[in-house]
């Protein structure tokens, strides 16, 4: 489903050259859930970004069903419409009513009527447990919702995979058990995820495979257990015993 | 909220401030040798406008025939050509059976038409308005490219921007008036308003710049993450919130601009400064006529903030 081949987005910038993703390759298989951990810095954002072409990567191919995100005849935005993302810090439009919220790609991108959109978010609400708030706007919502309303709101588009980028780390304690139920009953649905998290619960749990980077690099990967109880690598140790 | 129980005495000092202001204005002005005549300037706001109606060939009355407040005149020539004449009961100069000739005054009919502060006034609103809109028109057209990542758009936009930033409107309108207006035979209402629409225009797209970069970049990402593009992504997620930032500084930009649409006078536009300076030359009633086109304009302006204060609460439901 995703297949990266040595994927490189580099930065540089008043003299100094940061090597956000250097030389990354992996697969991830229909329906299967990828943990990605690693330091600060280390290049996750920058990689999951890549995969659905936010960030525009410097050389390497990245395939999701096949087609090319390098090649130039690509449109990025069919694509953005197949991989849906969950960003740290919500991103909801603050503009727009809940309900709004997920029928305005719907309808401007997959052109579906209003009430076709409408009838897929009450579902999508409901789903995620924040079907009374249709009609609020987002600020009235707690973190939680919040980012249960951004789930929703990608999976509005039906997406073949869905990518989330720390999604619970600007979440107060309370409210994470909230956003990762949901992700778990994702991924039980079998929906494709790659997920950038620090929650080892949640990687434990749900994740098929682990990928550990550092420096922009894949450092180690392997599944749950494997990480949990014999990392290889001396850096993998050293990060594990800071987090868990 | 402490404090709210204790602005009375404030409120009062205010009061007494502003009335001791009033009255030493009042004082200073009464040291001058000026005579004030404000009974002249009613006149130039509306006037009772009288037609005269003339006998438009040679005839006879025919009949008289009055109704309320008016009074129709029938006229038959020699040759049987009739003509009904309505006008103001009051005014009737003639008598049944009279023989008139052609041009001779029947009577009249007055009603009431706007004076020069009117026509000025309005003129004024106009010019603004539609140097207004279009300025926000090209003020965000202009906002977009300065942010284009292509260089010679943003490069375009900025040499626009800053000429118009860096020269004096008086000088713009002189310009468009007397050089672009001339090459292109512009009519000096079309060279004003064009002058105007270009002065805001600059002014609205470093307001626009600034809202729009005000928007945080997550909004843009998670658009375009949904597959949106990205004018779909400009016009339904960052203008509607940018818009609601930068209304109170484009409504400060329009405030100024009606103000300084008095700058078109100088082109001979008949705006509410112009019918000023005409009204005076007939009245001499220098100080009475700047007070009311001063008071003139604070009244458009006043309503369009009121108007922009009402919109700014709408918004405010998704805070
Ligand atoms: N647009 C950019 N311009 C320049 N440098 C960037 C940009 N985006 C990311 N970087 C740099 O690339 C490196 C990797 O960043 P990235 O956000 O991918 O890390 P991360 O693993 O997601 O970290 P975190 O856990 O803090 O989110 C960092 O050193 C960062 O400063
Ligand atoms: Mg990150």
């Amino acid at each position: 489903m995703i297949r990266a081949e040595n994927v490189k987005r580099i930065f540089t910038g008043r003299g100094v050259t940061v090597r956000a993703v250097d030389g990354v390759s992996t697969q991830v298989a229909k329906g299967e859930v990828v943990v990605v951990i690693g330091p600060s810095g280390s290049g996750k954002s920058t990689f999951l970004r890549c995969i659905n072409g936010l960030e525009i990567f410097d050389s390497g191919h990245i395939y999701i069903d096949g087609v090319d995100l390098a090649d130039k005849k690509t449109n990025l935005n069919k694509i953005r419409a197949e991989v849906g993302m969950v960003f740290q810090q919500f991103n909801l439009f603050p503009h727009k009513t809940v309900i709004e919220n997920l029928t305005l790609a719907q309808i401007r991108v997959r052109k579906r009527s209003r009430e076709v959109a409408e009838i897929k978010a009450r579902q999508l609400l409901t789903k995620v447990g924040i079907s009374e708030k249709e009609q609020e706007y987002p600020s009235r919502l707690s973190g939680g919702q919040q980012q249960r309303v951004a789930i929703a709101r990608a999976l509005a588009m039906d997406p073949k995979i869905m990518l989330f980028d720390e999604p619970t780390s600007a979440l107060d304690p309370e409210m994470v058990g909230e956003v990762l139920d949901v992700m778990k009953q994702l991924a039980r649905e079998g929906m494709t995820m790659v997920v950038v998290t620090h929650e080892m619960g949640f990687a434990r749990e749900v994740a098929d495979r682990v990928i550990f980077m550092d420096q922009g690099k894949v450092v180690e990967v392997g599944t749950p257990e494997h990480f949990f109880t014999s990392p290889q690598e001396e850096r993998t140790k050293l990060f594990l015993k800071q987090v868990l | 909220m402490k404090a709210t129980g204790q602005t009375w005495p404030w409120r009062i000092l205010l009061a007494v401030i502003l009335i001791g202001m009033a009255a030493a204005i009042w004082g200073a002005a009464k040291t001058i040798d000026y005579e004030w005549r404000w009974y002249r300037v009613p006149q130039y706001f509306f006037y009772e406008a009288e037609d005269l109606k003339k006998a438009p060939f040679d005839s006879v009355v025919s009949a008289i025939e009055k109704k309320n407040t008016t009074t129709a005149v029938t006229l038959t020539s020699e040759s049987g050509e009739k003509a009904v004449l309505e006008i103001d009961s009051d005014s009737l100069k003639v008598d049944a059976q009279d023989e008139l000739f052609m041009g001779d005054t029947v009577g009249l009919t007055s009603h009431w038409k706007m004076g020069p502060l009117m026509t000025g006034m309005w003129t004024t609103i106009w010019i603004s308005f539609i140097s207004g809109v279009l300025g926000l028109i090209i003020g965000l057209a202009t906002g977009l490219a300065r942010i284009s990542k292509n260089y010679t758009v943003s490069g375009l936009a900025i040499a626009y921007i800053e000429f118009i930033r860096g020269t004096p409107l008086l000088v713009q309108i002189f310009i468009a008036y007397f050089f672009v207006g001339t090459v292109f035979n512009l009519s000096r209402n079309v060279a004003g308003i064009g002058a105007l629409a270009l002065f805001a225009g600059a002014y609205v797209a470093e307001i626009v710049r600034a809202g729009i970069q005000s928007i945080s970049r997550g909004q843009m990402e998670a658009a375009r993450s949904l597959g949106m593009t990205v004018p779909q992504a400009m016009l339904d997620v960052i203008l509607p919130q940018a818009l609601k930032r930068i209304l109170p500084p484009l409504s400060g930009q329009f405030i100024s601009l009606i103000k300084d649409s008095s700058l078109v006078s100088v082109i001979a536009i008949t705006d509410l400064t112009k019918s000023g300076r005409e009204i005076i030359t007939s009245t001499f009633a220098t100080f009475e006529v700047w007070l009311v086109v001063a008071a003139m304009y604070l009244v458009i302006t006043s309503v369009l903030s009121q108007l922009v204060f009402y919109m700014e609460r709408r918004f405010a439901v998704s805070d």
